[in-house]
């Protein structure tokens, strides 16, 4: 079963690569671009047939390691 | 005293802490991180570097390792546990320390000598400095800039669990001399016991008047005390 992870920095952390990025954009005449946050992406396959099953362990992973939840957020999905 | 350096496939300061310790007749242990055990020790000490290449996050991979879960067990027990640079990024990926360390407001890795001021003297690592004294460090990090939540760090003000913040030369403390964005200009914190230190600053790189100076000699002497 496979899932996917987007992680992103919590909304009042300060995203200065992200900042970049949007400023670069904008300077290429993007002049529409509003805002801009930079984020990670985790593809996961698991050996487990029971989907809630492999969500909770997929949280699990997210939880102990994928992700700092101090400035952290994430998401899962199944693919 | 007793004391043991964690070495990680990245660590790259281990050995400049090992000098500094043996110019001041600790008994010293490298220990690699695969290990299980820990041999006796009053001190343990995460080096700088570059654990793991800094993957995924700096310090996450590491704050897993084998050798951890024997370091956060000592750490529980009232062991002092120094972690520098890399290693007090380890620090709170473990948990052991409070926050966060992003990455640098500029985005640049910055590599220079910097100036600290003492802000608590009173615990086992800084009793040798007075307070206020404004002390010559080296900085060499991407991700020094330490960030919390707005009530721990009102607790880490209150509480006085600050040792170090980035100053400069005559000891004033603004946004200009704050080399990475870190919170109130923060180099280093304790937890609440004051057992654990973590400081983005390298006191192993100044122990020697002959090379960059020796501020930084009387952090290790201090544990002696």
């Amino acid at each position: 079963m496979k899932f996917t992870i987007k992680v992103t920095l919590k909304k009042d952390v300060l995203d200065p690569q992200g900042k970049v990025v949007q400023q670069t954009l904008q300077n290429m005449g993007m002049d529409t671009l509003k805002s801009l946050r930079q984020g990670k992406y985790f593809e996961i396959e698991i050996n487990e047939n029971n989907e809630s099953k492999a969500k909770y362990k997929v949280e699990d992973m997210c939880k102990k390691l994928l992700v700092n939840l101090i400035i952290e957020d994430f998401e899962i999905s199944k693919i | 005293m007793n004391s043991s350096i964690i070495v990680f496939p990245g660590s790259n300061c281990d050995r400049d802490i090992s000098d500094a310790l043996e110019k001041l007749k600790f008994k010293n242990t490298m220990v690699w991180h695969k290990d299980t055990t820990l041999p006796k020790s009053d001190l343990i000490i995460v080096p700088g570097g570059f654990s793991y290449g800094d993957y995924l996050r700096s310090g996450a991979i590491a704050a897993k390792s084998n050798i951890l879960n024997e370091v956060i067990k000592s750490a529980n027990d009232g062991c002092l546990i120094l972690g520098i640079c890399n290693g007090f990024q380890i620090l709170t990926e473990t948990g052991l320390l409070k926050g966060v360390l992003l990455r640098n407001k500029n985005l640049k890795f910055i590599g220079k000598d910097i100036y600290v001021k003492t802000i608590n003297t009173d615990n086992k690592f800084c009793n040798k400095y007075k307070k206020d004294q404004v002390l010559k460090f080296n900085i060499a990090h991407n991700e020094g800039n330490y960030f919390t939540n707005s009530d721990h760090l009102k607790e880490l003000e209150d509480k006085n669990l600050i040792p170090f913040k980035y100053c400069d030369k005559e000891g004033n403390m603004h946004e200009e001399n704050n080399p990475n964005g870190s919170l109130n200009n923060i180099a280093g914190i304790f937890n609440d016991k004051k057992n654990i230190l973590g400081m983005m600053p390298h006191p192993e790189r100044m122990i020697d008047q002959m090379i960059s100076g020796n501020d930084g000699a009387n952090l290790f002497s201090s544990l002696l005390n």
